[in-house]
């Protein structure tokens, strides 16, 4: 009974901390309550930068790619490729050879945010029925417009299910950003000495919020943007990488 | 002047620096100390392979539940799913009162995350077996425990094994974070102003990436050796 | 450089080695021409069979000195167990009281204000105040505070040599009719802490052009580039030693002092015996802050690990052979 007390005691600690501002632990700071709220702000911030350019990059070539149906080792690849490196790493590699701050660290989380996309577009493409496309050359559209008007929208689903993953991944990894010098909502819970443990506790809330309501978010913008009829579950059966891919697209983490 | 007999020996510091006085890439540097990194290497490596076979039972288990009774894939989705997306630093410290600080903290949630991947894939293989397949298996009088042993695991797993590689070199990544939640691994090595020293950053993130990709070739040759007949087809 | 200074030393050791004749004794100083040299620890046998776990916190100067303690009390006989980078203030001190470690060097002013309630401004500024109120104070809880370092790791502000001169500037009231073209880098915390901008408002009068919240690893770079003219330091960071830098004279007493003590539990102290207190006292005779700053600089710029930066001080001061 003591124990379970004490835990809910924490947490009752943390959500407190999340509402109210107080002095921190070693004193003239005021930490806590809507500190909170400007820093969720500058994670939203540095995320949205960087998934923005991610999407203005990847979802151009990934049409492209998708629609001549060229290259797809190099569209799957990257995105296993991406898989690979670990997004600690990532941030660290940029951190020491182009420096600490905002800026960086965007563009570091841009290039994280590529893979998944791209790879998705591609395969969203790809996938979509080559009568259908057929019919659409038929009727005299260029390429051009054929990508616009037919296989984008179609893709879209899958489209949407790959910035789905990548703002997951980019919300994640925003909250290292502090060690990059940039400010998020990692900074309480990297920053023990100051804020104590409800006040990693707290802003470890208030970061699992975001990313649970991002991701409710933008899957609730993947169904509006599915035409009704189209089936989800496509795949062709070789048990290729094509394989299996659900409503977040490809299994990227 | 008038100097202590024994003392600490002040470096003249003026000047240009060293190469790793100025945080750069320093190849002599890197084969005197590489030692620093195995410890944290070695745990990270037990953190993986941990976090990585628990999830694969449990979501292994769950998937095999789920095959019969399609209505539990739903809400099975929907938690891991929510596991998933949490990411493993708040996991960690949203963990830390009940778990506190520590290795187990660090695999519960690392097991969280694999959940929704390893599920997704043992299911999708499951469904993805030919009916073709299951009828000649019935013709030859399975039960239903033979048929889903005999017949659908082994056709299922190609798509199980991807799961596997997916779900481990992303538990490497996250791995790399175990070190806030007190359980050591490479994240050790980016913390403070080392994150900065390229070579440091160069030889810790390449150990993560070699690690990766190091899972995903042994999880694909175990896949090579148990689906012999994928390979003539892939060919 | 180097070389010429270990040749100099080198000079000066052989000349008044032969002059002194041999150096083995137990416990006194011995003056010399050169100057006063530090006795080496002698094992004592009757500590062999007795343990102490040390801990340290979680930066460069705690793993420093906490793995000098332990090799110290390891050369006098103990049986040492480490448990480095425990964590922050709290987690650190948590783990003393728990008896998860014996011991771990605290600074005073850390301890007053994190541990006893002490507001930042109500710090003593005395070193030797400050020490036994922090010492008063843990003796409350079963903690004895052994005697401080020479040394304080105080917050400060500095700026290259080249602002400074360029400016004419040496202390910190210097700076008041430059304040409005300067601008001030440091932690994010800084903002409101009455030990940092806020105090520099008040006790200085300064109005900066502008506050920059840095990543503290980041400060020297900035002030470097010149992205800031006015950074925090702590007056034994490692870049100081490079000579580039000068830290300007708190003439108004504004910042609190940060002296190191061993912190130990008086169930263990009493177990081990006397030999704790003097083998700390003998190994921080040599702890100032021109050797701090050595000793951070060879782990934060030379990238040597902290273990073997706390054994060449022990070798060099002559505490172990």
């Amino acid at each position: 009974m003591q124990t379970t007390l004490a835990f809910l005691g924490q947490f009752g600690g943390a959500i407190d901390f999340i509402f109210h501002q107080r002095e921190s632990y070693a004193g003239g700071v005021q930490i806590g309550g809507s500190e909170m709220l400007d820093l969720a702000w500058q994670q939203i911030k540095l995320s949205a930068v960087a998934l923005g350019i991610a999407i203005a990059v990847a979802v151009p070539i990934g049409l492209w790619l998708g629609h001549v149906r060229r290259f797809s080792f190099f569209a799957i690849s990257v995105s296993n490729i991406g898989r690979a490196v670990p997004t600690l790493a990532l941030l660290a590699f940029f951190a020491a050879y182009l420096g600490l701050g905002f800026t960086n660290v965007a563009f570091a989380l841009t290039l994280l945010a590529i893979p998944p996309i791209l790879t998705n577009t591609y395969v969203g493409v790809y996938q979509v029925d080559r009568d259908t496309v057929d019919a659409a050359r038929g009727m005299g559209m260029r390429g051009i417009d054929v990508v616009r008007r037919v296989e984008l929208p179609l893709a879209l689903p899958t489209i949407a299910g790959g910035v789905r993953t990548s703002a997951v991944n980019v919300i994640a990894t925003a909250t290292i950003a502090p060690l990059a010098g940039a400010t998020s909502l990692g900074f309480p819970i990297l920053n023990a000495q100051i804020y104590g443990p409800e006040g990693q506790i707290g802003a470890a809330m208030v970061v699992a919020v975001l990313a649970v309501a991002a991701d409710v978010l933008l899957g609730l913008f993947q169904r509006a943007v599915t035409p009704r009829g189209v089936k989800l579950e496509a795949g062709d059966r070789q048990g290729r990488p094509l394989a299996g891919f659900r409503k977040r697209g490809v299994q990227t983490a | 002047m008038i100097l202590e007999l024994a003392q600490v020996q002040i470096h003249g510091r003026s000047g240009g620096g060293s190469c790793v006085q100025n945080d750069g890439f320093c190849p002599d540097w890197i084969t005197s100390n590489l030692d620093r990194y195995v410890d944290p290497f070695l745990q990270q490596v037990f953190l993986v392979v941990v976090s990585v076979a628990v999830g694969f039972l449990i979501a292994g288990a769950l998937a095999l539940l789920a095959h019969r009774r399609r209505w539990l894939v739903g809400p099975i989705i929907g938690v891991t799913g929510v596991l998933y997306t949490i990411p493993s630093l708040a996991a960690f410290f949203l963990l830390q009162p009940i778990t506190g600080r520590g290795k187990l903290t660090a695999t519960i949630a690392l097991v969280g995350y694999t959940l929704l991947i390893i599920f997704r894939n043992v299911t999708t293989g499951l469904r993805g077996v030919p009916e073709e397949a299951k009828d000649a298996g019935r013709g030859l009088g399975f039960t239903d425990n033979q048929l889903l042993w005999r017949v659908e695991v082994p056709l299922a797993l190609p798509e199980i094994m991807a799961g596997l590689r997916i779900a481990s070199t992303t538990t490497v990544g996250l791995a790399t974070l175990a070190f806030f939640a007190g359980a050591g691994g490479l994240g050790e090595r980016f913390v403070g102003s080392q994150i900065v020293f390229k070579s440091n950053v160069v030889v810790a993130g390449g150990l993560c990436v070699l690690l990766a990709i190091a899972l995903d070739l042994v999880i694909l040759g175990a896949q090579r050796v148990l689906t012999p007949w994928t390979r003539a087809r892939s060919a | 450089m180097r070389r010429n200074l270990l040749a100099v030393l080198t000079v000066l050791c052989i000349g008044t080695v032969s002059a002194c004749g041999s150096d083995n004794d137990n416990g006194g100083k011995e003056k010399s021409a050169g100057g006063t040299k530090l006795t080496a620890i002698q094992k004592n046998p009757a500590n062999s069979g007795k343990s102490i776990t040390v801990g340290s916190k979680n930066f460069t100067e705690e793993f420093i000195l906490g793995n000098i303690y332990a090799q110290a009390l390891k050369a006098a006989g103990y049986t040492v167990k480490t448990q480095f980078n425990l964590g922050s203030d709290q987690i650190a001190n948590r783990a003393l009281k728990s008896g998860q470690v014996d011991a771990y060097p605290e600074y005073t002013s850390t301890a007053l204000t994190s541990f006893f309630d002490v507001k930042i401004a109500d710090v003593p500024k005395d070193p030797q105040k400050a020490y036994d109120q922090a010492r008063t104070d843990y003796a409350k809880q079963g903690l004895t505070a052994l005697p401080p370092t020479p040394f304080s790791d105080a917050q400060a502000v500095g700026m290259t040599k080249k602002e400074a001169d360029s400016l004419g500037v040496k202390t910190i009231s210097d700076l008041e009719p430059k304040a409005s073209s300067i601008v001030f880098a440091g932690p994010p915390e800084c903002k409101q802490r009455v030990d940092c901008l806020l105090g520099l408002q008040r006790t200085y009068g300064l109005k900066f052009k502008k506050f920059a919240p840095v990543d503290p690893a980041q400060r020297y770079k900035t002030a470097d580039r010149g992205q800031a003219q006015l950074i925090v330091v702590f007056t034994t960071d490692g870049q100081l030693a490079t000579g580039k830098y000068l830290v300007l004279q708190d003439d108004k007493h504004l910042f609190p002092p940060y002296n190191a003590m061993f912190v130990v539990r008086d169930k263990t102290l009493k177990k081990l015996g006397p030999d704790v207190n003097r083998v700390v006292r003998q190994v921080q005779k040599g702890m100032t802050v021109q050797v701090m700053q050595e000793l951070n600089s060879r782990v934060d710029i030379d990238k040597q690990e902290p273990k073997d930066v706390a054994t060449q001080y022990l070798k060099e001061t002559g505490l172990v052979k």
